[in-house]
């Protein structure tokens, strides 16, 4: 048994969807600095997808070593 | 090109996602137990990840920056790369030839042909495929090396040796299957970072179908953004297939019907998607014969929904140039920092001795070496006594005509990504060029030790040495790489050299395959010969042919011109075509004038015809292969339709 990828992948998609969403609420009254995303928050909403898709890894990842044993 | 000022937030980014591929390297480490490990992952990955992989390798340089470049150059038919010249090719190789490379338990493409053939035709193989694995992974790093110094202002050297010495590390630790994994981190990455970037400019131009009606007015007028001075039908920028039917002339490209299909279609794209070993590796990682076979069918369907995420940008960019909304166009090309001595006195020049109009434009063009917008230079010079030379130096550069089309891409993340998305857009470029390097060493790595070292120099070595070796191989292929990259910094557009360099390897090799898969006759001096002729063709024709508006020499045509073809690409196919066909017929001919030298079962698991069919019947009916492909096939065409 090697390293199961969906490990890093999740870890690191969470880590960077936690920090911007974080980020994203942090500067949310900034309208200078999103008005090159067209006024949309888009740090925000982009950290949360990333935080789900990272989830979802990490849940797939925990599933699998489950199996494994 | 403007520098952009990264936040904190967008360094961190960065660290985080180099901190995790050193991760995986030294998480991998300890798996790293023989040979086998280190070069094939221990044949242990399952197909969901080796088709990622499998993808992923070639979703390198030539991917974003050149597919976003030739998305704003040539429009939607550029989607060809991923269509006709990829899916097709890909389902072959996982139903027809995959059983002979996975089932032959050849370590690498060349050894096949060892088994195949001979030595010989090994020895070639791997000597082209090793010097075309350093040259693409130095070409890509001399365009990430590039947009890094041009976006954010990094020394050209630095960015080189770090990138290229952070992959360094983790091939080291980790061998194949770091370079698979972070391959398929890297594809995360770029779904993932651009897809924001796309929805943004999709959004800002006015969906679809405002950006079809922009690109009709780009099709009939493409000079009003630098991109050629011919007209074209309305839909030449927005059909794939329509803008081709009336000839190489009516299109951006101009690439005709039989270049595109059989030059593109049948010969470039097999020659690379089922005989590189680039690829082919990824797929003989594979856990078994089953997973082996799903790997490019599984990379397929991503596959055929990238040009959304590559090749969309470059159509956005040119849309917007078009209408130069919020003053956008299409990234200038950038003056080299010494040519300012000679502009900045042209301008001064100008002024001292009242020059204006068209004269004065050409002085400065002169002085610049590029073609400049006469309006601008006009206000320059106008402007230019209460002008700071600094001034001046941006003022210039806003005024240059050509365009940097390799910038495409990077002016949509500049101008859409606030900190934060920006780290993230820039980490997943990044990243793509990091693990097409990453990839390239590992395919060298493999070919230097098991088909040139073991096989001529070191022969019956403990596996203990040719696991040193392979990491040897990894330091030595990387400085080459280095190497290649310096050289690489000579060329402007990165995807054409590619496809000159696919054009001379890889054509002439898939007649190779083809024939000896298919075709017991073939004798391993046929296979030789033919091979050797074949690629000696794709140069003699390099040399006698040449594009228009080219100049004579490294695009072709340096020793005479006997047919001019109207633009690199459409001589890039016929190329591929001549080489291919010529390989065919000589193969052919000089093995049925030789005699066999090898028996029917030596060529047993080998030729298609002596190896005994591989039976799905276990299998649910929706997942053989042969059904999978078909069904992917389908999909294909209804994008084509739709895309018409």
């Amino acid at each position: 048994m090697t390293l199961d990828i969906c490990w890093p992948i999740g870890l690191m998609f969470s880590l960077v969807g936690a920090m911007l969403t974080v980020f994203g609420l942090v500067t949310r009254a900034s309208e200078e600095m999103y008005k090159r995303s067209l006024d949309i928050n888009i740090n925000l909403w982009w950290g949360l997808i990333l935080l789900a898709f990272g989830g979802l890894m990490l849940f797939n990842a925990w599933k699998n070593s489950k199996k494994v044993k | 090109m403007p520098n952009i000022t990264l936040g904190w937030m967008d360094y961190s980014i960065m660290l985080i996602y180099v901190g995790f591929v050193l991760g995986i390297g030294q998480a991998l480490r300890k798996y790293m137990k023989s040979s086998n490990d280190f070069f094939l992952s221990g044949r242990s990955i399952p197909a969901w990840v080796t088709g990622l992989a499998f993808i992923s390798a070639n979703l390198g340089a030539l991917e974003l920056v050149g597919m976003a470049a030739s998305g704003a150059k040539y429009g939607m038919m550029t989607c060809h790369f991923y269509w006709i010249g990829a899916i097709l090719a890909m389902t072959f190789l996982a139903v027809f030839m995959m059983p002979f490379y996975y089932g032959s338990k050849a370590r690498s493409v060349p050894e096949y042909l060892n088994m195949r053939f001979d030595g010989r035709v090994r020895c070639l193989n791997s000597i082209s495929f090793a010097i075309m694995t350093v040259f693409a992974s130095g070409i890509s790093m001399n365009a990430l090396a590039k947009l890094l110094n041009s976006l954010l202002g990094w020394n050209y050297h630095m960015s080189l040796w770090i990138c290229s010495g952070v992959v360094l590390l983790y091939v080291l630790k980790g061998g194949l299957t770091s370079a698979i994994y972070t391959e398929v981190l890297q594809f995360f990455m770029i779904v993932l970072g651009f897809s924001p970037v796309v929805y943004l400019g999709l959004k800002d131009v006015g969906g679809w179908s405002v950006l079809k009606e922009k690109l009709a007015g780009v099709a009939q007028n493409p000079a009003s953004i630098g991109v050629g001075d011919k007209s074209f039908q309305p839909d030449a920028w927005t059909g794939a297939w329509s803008p081709m039917i009336q000839g190489a002339s009516a299109n951006p490209m101009g690439v005709d019907l039989f270049a595109m299909v059989f030059g593109l279609g049948f010969v470039l794209a097999f020659g690379y998607w089922c005989t590189n070993f680039l690829v082919v590796q990824r797929a003989m990682a594979a856990k078994d014969m089953s997973a082996a076979r799903r790997t490019p069918l599984i990379g397929a369907i991503p596959k055929m929904f990238i040009p959304a995420l590559v090749i969309l940008p470059g159509m956005i960019a040119a849309g917007l140039a078009f209408t130069g909304k919020d003053g956008y166009r299409l990234p200038p090309k950038i003056i080299a920092e010494s040519a300012y001595e000679k502009i900045i006195p042209a301008v001064k020049n100008a002024v001292a001795t009242g020059l204006t109009g068209e004269a004065a434009v050409q002085e400065v063009a002169k002085a610049a070496g590029m073609k400049m917008i006469p309006a601008k230079v006009d206000e320059i010079i106008k402007a230019a006594p209460t002008l700071s030379d600094a001034d001046i130096k941006g003022r210039v550069q806003n005024a240059v005509a050509e365009n940097d089309y390799d910038g495409v891409i990077l002016s949509l993340v500049k101008k859409y990504c606030p900190t934060g998305l920006l780290g993230l857009a820039l980490t997943a470029l990044l990243a793509s060029f990091m693990s097409g390097m990453a990839g390239n060493v590992t395919a060298f790595n493999t070919i230097w030790t098991y088909d040139l070292y073991q096989a001529y120099i070191g022969r019956s070595k403990s596996d203990a040495h040719y696991m040193w070796m392979g990491r040897a191989a990894t330091v030595a292929g990387i400085l080459i790489s280095i190497a290649c990259a310096y050289f690489a910094a000579m060329y402007n557009n990165a995807m054409d050299v590619i496809q000159l360099v696919f054009g001379f390897v890889n054509a002439p090799l898939f007649a190779t395959f083809l024939l000896g898969m298919f075709w017991k006759r073939i004798t391993a001096t046929g296979a030789f010969l033919g091979l050797l002729l074949g690629t000696m063709t794709s140069a003699a024709f390099h040399a006698l042919t040449l594009a228009t508006g080219n100049a004579p020499g490294v695009k072709g045509g340096y020793v005479t011109v006997i047919q001019s073809f109207p633009s690199e690409m459409a001589q890039n196919f016929w190329l591929a075509s001549f080489a291919f066909l010529t390989c065919l017929f000589l193969t052919t001919a000089i093995s049925l004038v030789t005699k066999q030298t090898k028996t029917d079962s030596e060529l047993t698991g080998l030729v298609y015809s002596l190896t005994p069919r591989i039976k799905s019947a276990d299998e649910v009916w929706y997942m053989r292969p042969g059904i999978q492909a078909i069904l992917l096939l389908a999909v294909c065409l209804v994008l084509n339709i739709i895309f018409f």
